[in-house]
Parts: C-alpha cells; structure tokens; sequence
C-alpha cells in the first residue's frame, strides 16, 4: 500500500466557471455557481476535485486535463449506501 | 460503483476514464474501498473516486439535491471534444444499468468513427444508417422496430 500523505483540509477549486464580464465577476461569483449549465452537446463544466485512487492514494483531479479522452462521470448518494 | 468496476477492463479496452463522485471526503472514500468494495470486487474500484464537498460540482451539473444535501445517481458521457453526448439521472433508489452504458458508449465511438448513425436499440455489429437524401423517406426498407 502507497503511503498515503495528506493533511486535514486542502482546498480544491470545485467548479470552474468560464470567466464572467470583469465588472460583474466578482457580484456575481457565488450565483453563477449555483446555476447548471451541464447541457447535452454543451461543453463539459470543469472541476477539480480532491479523490482516493486506489493504489495511489489522494489527488486532485482536474476534468479537463482529461480532454481527448472519453469520460464517464458517475455521482452517487454517497459511500456505504445500499445500491 | 461495484458493477462498474467489474466490467473496469471493458471501458479500459475502449479508452473510457471513468471517475466517481459523491459529497463525501477522500478519507470516507478509502475506508470504503478497504472495508466493503475491495470485498465485493477483486482489488476494489479501479478507478478515482472524487470528492465533491457541498455538492459544489453536482449542483452545475443538476444532480445536487439540496433538501438531502447529496448528488443523486445521474452518469454523463463526456466525449473526446469535451462536449456532454449523454446523461442519465435516476433518483437514489434504482440502481443504474451497465450494459445500457457500454451500449451507448459504443454506440457514439461508432458514430464518431463512421459518421452514421444508430437507430433505437442498436447494438454493436448491427448494421447503423447513413443520413442523407437518399434515406429519406427509405429508413422502412432498412430499419423496422
């Protein structure tokens, strides 16, 4: 098993939103967070994410890194849950 | 989770990354690998499992359910261009269908690959059409339900 180094609390980006108009960026930061804009033949939202990787411990994974590749993205209710 | 990772190799033949997300820890994430996944697949889940505190990244991608304050099942695929082809979102109590991901996911690599495309249910070796003029009006002749 990889050692696995990490501290308590590490800040991840989350979402990452294409840049607003810089006079409303900042007013607006927090609701344009809050909007979905997942659509089907839209651009794939950008994330990062901190995650376990079995074997290789935690890491921050960025979805766009990714890009050339196809991907499937799965969330669930949550760990330990029945289905 | 489990059943994904079953069939991890199939999607790794076809070049799929597959990630998981849920609104719990990294830390949460491993205990589960270790105490209950790694016993319900040989060697747990292959792939990362990403940890979406707040439902931060569920809420842009409209599967954050804010009253439970966790991502219901909804699964995206993404293609190489980095657009959304597919997504399905299920609430929490039914389980999802592998097959049916596998079949889409061959399903738009042959589209992408040939430029035809696939009628309802089609599955891989069967024959797919090619739009154009000539099909018009004609899809009886070589696709029937």
């Amino acid at each position: 098993m990889v050692e696995l180094k990490d501290s308590c609390v590490k800040p991840v980006r989350g979402p990452i939103m294409p840049a607003a108009s810089p006079s409303s960026a900042a007013a607006t930061a927090i609701q344009e967070v809050s909007k979905v804009t997942a659509r089907v033949g839209q651009d794939a939202p950008d994330f990062e994410l901190s995650s376990f990787v079995a074997g290789k411990g935690f890491q921050p994974i960025k979805l766009s890194e990714y890009k050339g590749k196809w991907i499937v993205l799965c969330f669930y209710p949550g760990d330990f849950t029945f289905v | 989770m489990a059943a994904v990772a079953a069939r991890y190799n199939d999607y790794k033949a076809l070049g799929v990354e597959i990630f998981a997300v849920s609104v719990d820890s990294r830390f949460v994430h491993m205990m589960w690998q270790e105490q209950e996944l790694s016993k319900m697949v040989a060697g747990g889940v292959p792939f990362p499992m990403l940890s979406d505190a707040g439902g931060r990244v569920g809420t842009v991608y409209g599967v954050y359910d804010e009253a439970a304050g966790v991502n219901i099942r909804g699964r995206f695929i993404i293609d190489p261009d980095f657009k959304i082809k597919a997504m399905e979102v299920l609430t929490a109590d039914v389980g999802r269908n592998p097959d049916e991901l596998m079949r889409q996911i061959k399903a738009f690599q042959h589209v992408r690959a040939t430029g035809e495309v696939t009628p309802s249910g089609w599955q891989p070796g069967q024959p797919a059409l090619k739009p154009g003029p000539s099909l018009v009006g004609k899809v009886w002749q070589v696709w029937k339900p």
